[in-house]
């Protein structure tokens, strides 16, 4: 059922790609986010908040219900106008572009947004097609034939092609978001919890297929999630969002270190222990490299 | 074309074959950045490229025939019945500068081409993870689902009007029994009047009248105004502009002022009731009352229709009293027809009978816009753009039919000389 080869992380220790290293991202950070103030009325989200995403790495963001995890995601993006601080992508200000050196930048990440925000109007491959008929001249032909190997990329059959969004299920809709985020081919993605509200299955192999891309195209990921089995098999990195900053970002194991007492119930309940036992489990058995040993 | 080495255009070619000095030895050189910016162009150029036949160095080693239409075929049955080595042919990667994975797709394609025409093709100069794009690009059958053909014009002109006429009776039909499940539970409601909604039909009358009262008054006064104003241009003809009283007292009590209002009513809150409970059924409130065992026709229509039949001839009532003012301060200010004259013609022209039309009529408006309102509302899919789509639907129909009823009204009072 799943079509893609089985994953070679673990023969091949992960490495920053530097293959598409261009201008900007001094030092391999590709994301630098520096005393970021968000602050809702009297809530504040975010005080003095900062963040780094290293090149090629898969960095998972938690925190608690309510702890501006997805503000921050927007934050970056640039959906969410914040009071004060700075957000550097590839090494550029995202708030002193002009809009022409927007839209360049934003072409070079992609978004999946939670449950993957398909346009309803337009057919699933048209949904993929729209980055490409936007913003690049491209005989139709190829267009969707393209749509169709980013499809194709995700494990989706070509036969969604001609589906609407509300014909999918919610793995499927998920998938053709992320083949839609991939269109463009960009070197940076942002996932807003990817696996919520999926099957134990689908969320695994979702995890697998974010993380098979992630080594095969060079990508630096960031993403939001509340699900202990996506932060343990997939992430390199996982920051922790509580009180408004980074409390702490690191391996597994610096995070395992951490004292803080969010991070205490969040890493050392009863899910997590499962969940970490089962990826140690499959750490060991697979004959993998431990990455965070 | 069989020269010693091919150039495919100027300098900056993305593909260049080379030959070496044996036959089989053939290198094509890839160059340059194969990436989605340039793909469109990449893809020309490779179609352009001609692609070697492989059959050809076989062939010119072979004693050499007359050439027969059937020889090719021939040549390639042959090929088939009996694998024998390809040649094989050499596919450098080294000069690439850039690959992402539309350009791995294009380099797949060429690869595929390549070896359709009898080509073993050998891939060199590949970085690490150059490969893994070449992966994931390779092996994928792109098949591109053909869309259903469109139909002939005159076919499916027809087509789309039997569609249309299936659609339009179907829907009727499912609105009129719709119209019978509301009536019965209204009936049940009555027995039982504890079932009745009483906050949620107070709070649906003030967002439905009240707050109405605005912009049904202005409108009817307005026109009131207007229909004193290009009446007494018509009267004036004749010298009997005393007589704009009867005019836009039988116009505005009659006509004007329940079909404005019920037409504002129809925009205003039978779209909303619509988009109200079409948003229901979209976030699955409305299954969530099923499965808690709440009748959904009794919580959101009976409310929503009992509010609008009890506001409806109130909001005509006040809109026949404001269309009445504005034509009176019209024929006061215009045509010198004073209070008493404009208030005693008034009398002498219309009778009760004028305004109770309004009012009967009203009632049978309300139904029709609430019940169209929410049976549409009730019936919406599970996507946003049906939500949009029945709330237009609902707010057409409710208007169609509230003017085909008030076209039969007005044969039907006349006939029985009201």
């Amino acid at each position: 059922m799943n079509p893609l080869p089985p994953t070679e992380q673990a023969t091949r220790p992960h490495e920053p790609a530097s293959v598409r290293d261009t201008e900007g991202g001094k030092s391999g950070i590709v994301v630098r986010v520096r005393g970021l103030v968000n602050r809702f009325g009297a809530q504040v989200v975010h005080r003095n908040l900062d963040l780094d995403i290293r090149r090629g790495e898969i960095l998972g963001l938690v925190g608690g219900s309510g702890s501006g995890k997805s503000v921050l995601l927007r934050s970056i993006i640039g959906l969410q106008k914040f009071e004060s601080g700075t957000v550097e992508v590839f090494g550029q200000n995202i708030n002193r572009l002009s809009p022409e050196e927007a839209e360049r930048l934003r072409r070079r990440w992609g978004v999946l947004f939670q449950d993957g925000a398909l346009f309803s109007a337009l057919r699933v491959g048209e949904n993929v097609e729209v980055p490409l008929r936007e913003f690049y001249r491209l005989p139709a032909r190829m267009r969707c034939e393209l749509a169709c190997m980013k499809l194709a990329m995700v494990g989706l059959d070509s036969d969604v092609m001609c589906k609407y969004p509300a014909e999918l299920s919610g793995g499927m809709r998920r998938r053709a978001g992320l083949a839609r985020a991939l269109a463009s081919d960009p070197e940076l993605l942002f996932l807003d919890e990817p696996t919520s509200g999926l099957d134990p299955i689908s969320a695994a192999r979702f995890d697998s297929l974010i993380q098979h891309l992630a080594r095969a195209l060079g990508l630096t990921v960031m993403l939001v999630t509340h699900d202990l089995d996506t932060l343990f098999t997939v992430c390199d990195r996982i920051a922790v969002l509580a009180d408004g900053r980074v409390i702490v970002a690191g391996s597994l194991n610096e995070v395992l270190a951490c004292d803080h007492p969010w991070v205490r119930e969040y890493f050392h309940g009863p899910r997590a222990h499962l969940a970490l036992a089962s990826h140690a489990r499959t750490a060991t058995g697979d004959d993998a490299p431990d990455r965070e040993g | 074309m069989t020269g010693q080495a091919q150039q495919q255009g100027e300098e900056s070619a993305p593909l260049v074959l080379e030959r070496g000095e044996a036959p089989t030895d053939l290198r094509i050189l890839v160059r340059g950045a194969w990436t989605l910016t340039r793909a469109g162009t990449l893809d020309r150029q490779v179609a352009a490229f001609e692609i070697p036949a492989a059959s050809s160095l076989a062939r010119s080693e072979a004693p050499r025939g007359a050439p027969l239409p059937g020889d090719e075929r021939g040549g390639e049955e042959e090929r088939r019945s009996r694998p024998r080595p390809r040649p094989r042919l050499l596919l450098d990667l080294s000069a690439v500068t850039a690959l992402d994975t539309s350009g791995a797709w294009l380099i797949d394609r060429l690869v595929g081409r390549l070896h359709d025409a009898g080509w073993e093709v050998e891939i060199a100069g590949l970085g690490e993870e150059w490969r893994h794009l070449l992966e994931l690009a390779r092996h994928r059958p792109v098949t591109v689902p053909e869309m259903p053909p469109e139909p002939h014009p005159l076919t499916g002109f027809v087509a789309d009007i039997g569609e249309a006429t299936v659609h339009i009776l179907n829907n009727f039909g499912a609105l009129l029994t719709f119209f019978g499940v509301v009536v019965a539970r209204f009936a049940r409601s009555l027995f039982q009047p504890r079932r009745f909604r009483f906050t949620s039909l107070v709070y649906q009358m003030e967002m439905v009248g009240l707050r109405a009262m605005a912009i049904v008054g202005l409108i009817s006064f307005l026109i009131g105004a207007v229909v004193v104003n290009q009446g007494a241009v018509q009267l004036e003809k004749f010298g009997a502009e005393v007589l704009v009283s009867d005019l836009v007292g039988i116009s505005v009590l009659r006509e004007l002022g329940i079909l404005l209002t019920a037409v504002i009513l129809a925009g205003r809150s039978g779209s909303s009731f619509t988009a109200q409970i079409g948003s229901m059924v979209l976030h699955e409130e409305v299954d969530a009352m099923r499965a808690l065992g709440l009748d959904p026709v009794e919580v959101l229509v009976i409310p929503r229709l009992l509010a609008m039949v009890l506001t409806l001839p109130l909001l005509t009532f006040y809109a026949d009293i404001m269309g009445l003012l504005g034509g009176g301060l019209m024929a006061w200010g215009t045509l010198d027809i004073d209070v008493t004259q404009y208030l005693t013609r008034l009398q002498e022209a219309t009778g009760w009978r004028d305004f109770a039309i309004g009012l009967i009529k009203a009632v049978f408006f309300a139904v029709i816009i609430s019940v169209v309102g929410c049976f549409h509302g009730l019936v919406v899919e599970r996507n946003a753009e049906s939500v949009g789509r029945h709330t237009t639907t609902a707010v057409v129909e409710a208007i169609f039919m509230v003017i085909v009823l008030d076209a039969f009204f007005a044969v039907f009072f006349t006939t029985i000389g009201w």
